[in-house]
């Protein structure tokens, strides 16, 4: 079961748009000085090279592979295309239960499916193509980059000097070190969405976002997908609720999930792959033709010859950055992955902002200011802003969780779509929001709400006035709303039922 | 059972804690006083339940079910053979480090299923036992051997060990692969263990223990209810079958000015609230019909039924409001309510007696039902024989309503006021 690779750089050309790396391209001759050197060409890289161009610095581009990053090519973009067309096929098996009827027997074409995510990610990537940026007065340089000094960088055999750098060098996924997984061969999601050929069986190590969404994916799509964790529940850093329901939910697409139990060894058998486990002292083998890694991420932090330039950083953690994402060289930023705990394309996108600002510009920027969502895309989604209550109970602030299960909302009913909940954590005895998750198909786009409430220091009470059209899935944040007036106003005991009043919903 | 149904309350919960505690004397080994863990043939013995018939026989006593000396007999034979069994490393001891491995052979009393060492399963045996030592207050010698025994086994307790050298109490430990992953944290049925961990004279649990313990807990707001969270009903029960907590708070309940007596109640009402709701709209669920907890199911299978897939599960821990929930109630846990919310629990097991009567064979309550998988006549899924912790709870809870006497005894216990100061609680009766 080899497959084809198909490579971000070739869908370019096969839907014929420029290349993220264009094969012809030359690294123009370098200035004698820029405001800023920027390595990696990801969402921060890129967003810090259009800001910075934008006001009139003269800026560098460095990247080694392709503009965009792992976001864009082997992240998010690709990931995200192919699960909405596994979400399409599931919804498809399910036609009965929206009284409709199944279209047939479903065959799954999965070329069809990694068809349409290059296609997909060859239209996004229009938007950042060399000439876009070259257009803005930024030098693209592609090549390995290396710090010969603390205001130098070596591409190639060119330097480049900089008044300003910053580091956003992404991440990479982490390998486990397992014996025999390098001579098996594995997949990790950048080299994933190459496949042009589904595995019949696909065994997922590692149950983070990325190892749940792509399990659900792949099952939905027809593999037969074992997924095995080490930890007792999926998403570690997740509530448990939440993780509880993703469990349930997983298992009814028909995954087979071994929680608690760590992969010990791999081997091949034939043109089989076999992955030994072991549980609480119990052995067993699972048999698979792919094995996918999802064991988190590594910051790209090791060619960089960071020593030269007095930047710290640590191979597990990354660089170190205070609040202003200025490294222990204070003339050099780091943004994203590559310094960053938690690993989204929209964080990463916004402390490139903070970079720019800090580096270019008077006043001064905090990343602890910035108030970051996030979500995992499977289906349903968990979305979560701010504090768990584990985290506001460490900080010693008392909180209450105000809790609306989706089979309460309307349109969730309506849509067959009430695995989840919205709980919103308040500061008890006030209506300060401290933080909130969102378990439902679309809680990505829920969770921004309450993003917005806290952002802007809109507290609980305040939320529930905002008027949302009825029926939306949203109207649950306004039936958490409308719990909190009810538990200030009147006995639990009869809350319940004020709760749908107060809401000013139909029973 | 239709005469059950004309009969008084009391008659009704006689009847039903009568039969459920004629498990504990079915399912007896005199040799050495183990409980099977389940009817079904060849089951071993679950020390918990062990515990749980070691708090009933003082009520059998009371009721006037079963002789004093009889009960004398079978406290000892228990206390006995888990005081001079195996206690060491090896993979089929009896247990290690004072505490005792989950399920034991019935009849060896080594373990069994590979099954862990486990502390809250010791637990609920300690708490047993202690019931048994203070119920037993008697100048005789087999009652004063009972007392010195109890206390012996409770020394023996090597808490701290079970700690891993971290604050919260690991979940279990095996020979062949060391403790188990994750510990004992968050609101579950485990606070009787911190209780009694605490209070240890030889072996007690670090300080910081019960912090750890409550660290986690999440206090929501849900269907209207503020209460401490957890899904399924027995975890609202099983620690306080012997912790009287009406009017006693720890520090996380002085700050929410509630206390776990009220919690639970706020806990019957959310699940009946929840089958009001019914969502996944399974037959029979309503307001005299909830209860979701752990225990058997119909086993993992997912059936069309009535135009809809139907998945269900086999032994899981039910929960509400975010399941799972295949449609399978636990009868044992509504009578196990009723010290809490008396008005519910008694309309609701009258209720789902009256209309599912085959739950009830010689009035003893099966684990489980399940009204969606059905002929679509008069039959439907029933549990399989009986489960020991089930008859158990219905014993100590009916007893509790009815004369509280499980309750006070604890309340007298030394150790357990002991645990409970130590874990911070004050107030009301404590």
């Amino acid at each position: 079961m080899v497959s084809k690779a198909v490579s971000s750089d070739e869908d370019m050309t096969h839907f014929g748009l420029e290349s993220p790396h264009p094969e012809a391209w030359e690294n123009p001759p370098p200035a004698d000085s820029y405001d800023v050197v920027i390595i990696g060409a990801g969402p921060a890289g890129l967003m810090a090279a259009y800001e910075a161009a934008k006001i009139g610095a003269q800026v560098a581009l460095v990247e080694r592979n392709l503009l965009g990053g792992n976001c864009l090519n082997t992240g998010c973009v690709p990931s995200k295309t192919i699960i909405r067309t596994a979400r399409l096929y599931a919804d498809m098996r399910n036609a009965e239960d929206f009284g409709a009827a199944a279209p047939g027997p479903i065959a799954v074409d999965f070329a069809a499916a990694m068809e349409r995510v290059r296609r997909v990610r060859a239209r996004i990537a229009r938007k950042n193509s060399v000439q876009s940026l070259s257009d803005l007065g930024v030098d693209v340089f592609f090549g390995e980059a290396s710090f010969a000094a603390s205001d130098s960088v070596v591409v190639g055999s060119e330097a480049l000097r900089f008044k300003k750098a910053l580091i956003a060098t992404g991440a990479r996924p982490t390998i486990p070190p397992l014996g025999g997984l390098v001579a098996a061969g594995y997949l990790t999601h950048e080299t994933v969405f190459d496949l042009t050929e589904r595995p019949d069986r696909l065994l997922v190590i590692g149950g983070g976002p990325t190892g749940c969404e792509l399990a659900q994916a792949f099952c939905r799509l027809g593999s037969q997908v074992t997924i095995v964790q080490d930890e007792p529940m999926f998403l570690g850093k997740e509530e448990r609720d939440a993780a509880q329901i993703l469990s349930d939910v997983l298992a009814r697409d028909g995954i087979d999930i071994r929680l608690g139990t760590e992969t010990v060894g791999v081997r091949i058998d034939g043109t089989d792959r076999l992955a030994d486990l072991i549980q609480e002292g119990t052995h067993s083998t699972v048999v698979a033709d792919q094995i996918l890694i999802g064991a988190g991420q590594a910051p790209n932090v090791d060619k960089l010859n960071l020593e030269a330039a007095r930047v710290e950083y640590d191979a597990k953690d990354g660089i170190r950055v205070d609040d202003f994402l200025q490294t222990t060289n204070p003339d050099i930023y780091a943004a994203g992955d590559v310094c960053a705990k938690r690993k989204f394309a929209h964080f990463e996108a916004a402390s490139s902002h903070i970079v720019v600002q800090n580096a270019l510009r008077s006043d001064r920027k905090r990343v602890s200011n910035l108030t970051v969502p996030w979500c995992t895309y499977t289906d349903p989604e968990i979305a979560h802003v701010g504090l768990y209550v584990r985290e506001a109970r460490e900080k010693n602030i008392p909180v209450k969780t105000f809790t609306v299960p989706m089979h309460d909302v309307h349109r969730a009913i309506c849509d067959a779509e009430e695995d989840g909940f919205v709980k919103i954590h308040v500061r008890e005895g006030s209506d300060r929001i401290l933080g909130a998750t969102v378990v439902a198909r679309h809680a990505g786009e829920m969770i921004n709400d309450i993003s917005l409430a806290i952002q802007a220091g809109i507290g609980l009470k305040n939320l529930g006035h905002v008027i949302r059209p009825y029926p939306t899935q949203a109207t649950a944040i306004q039936m958490a709303a409308a719990a909190y007036r009810n538990t200030r106003a009147s006995t639990a005991a009869s809350a319940g039922d004020a709760l749908f009043r107060s809401a000013g919903l139909p029973r | 059972m239709l005469e059950r149904l004309r009969s008084s309350d009391e008659v009704m919960l006689d009847r039903l804690q009568r039969a459920a505690l004629g498990y504990f004397v079915e399912e007896f080994n005199p040799a050495n006083g183990l409980i099977a863990d389940r009817t079904r043939a060849g089951a071993p013995c679950s020390i918990a339940v062990v515990g749980f018939a070691l708090a009933s026989y003082p009520v059998a006593v009371e009721r006037g079910w079963m002789a004093r000396a009889d009960a004398v007999a079978r406290t000892l034979a228990t206390l006995r053979f888990f005081w001079t069994s195996s206690q060491s490393e090896s993979v089929d001891a009896t247990g290690y480090k004072g505490f005792y491995y989950h399920f034991l052979d019935m009849q060896t009393g080594k373990r069994v299923w590979q099954s862990e060492l486990s502390p809250v399963d010791t637990t609920f045996l300690l708490a047993g036992i202690l019931t048994a030592s203070a119920y037993f207050a008697a100048v005789a010698p087999d009652e004063v051997e009972i007392r010195d025994l109890a206390d012996a086994l409770y020394r023996r307790i090597d808490w701290p060990w079970m700690q891993n050298r971290e604050a919260a109490v690991y979940q279990g430990w095996k020979p062949e692969s060391g403790f188990l992953h994750y510990g004992w944290e968050g609101y579950s049925e485990a606070m009787l263990l911190y209780v009694l961990g605490l209070a240890s004279p030889t072996h007690p649990l670090s300080d910081d223990s019960y912090g750890k313990w409550t660290s986690t807990y999440q206090w929501e707001n849900l269907y209207g209810y503020d209460f401490l969270y957890a899904g399924p009903l027995f975890i609202h029960q099983f620690s306080q079958a012997w912790l009287d907590l009406h009017g006693v708070q720890d520090r996380f309940m002085r700050e929410k000015g509630s206390d776990y007596f009220e919690n639970s109640r706020r806990a019957a009402h959310i699940q009946r609230q929840y089958a009001l709701r019914n969502p996944h709209e399974f037959e029979g669920y309503g307001e005299n019909c909830w209860g979701l907890s752990a225990g058997d199911g119909p086993g993992s299978q997912t059936l069309r039924i009535k135009g809809r897939n139907r998945r269900f599960f086999g032994y899981v821990a039910r929960g509400v409001p975010y399941g799972p929930d295949d449609g399978t109630i636990a009868p044992a846990v509504i009578l196990a309510s009723l010290p809490f919310a008396p008005e519910l629990s008694l309309s609701a097991i009258r209720r789902v007696c009256e209309r599912y009567p085959q739950i009830a064979s010689e009035d003893r309550l099966a684990n489980g039902f399940n009204p969606t998988l059905s002929d679509n006549g008069t039959q439907f899924w029933i549990s399989d024989g009986y489960l020991g912790l089930d008859q158990g709870i219905i014993v100590l809870m009916i007893e509790n309503h009815r004369s509280r006497l499980i309750w006070n005894l604890m309340r007298e216990c030394p150790l357990i006021k002991s645990g409970l100061r130590r874990a911070g609680f004050s107030g009301g009766w404590l």
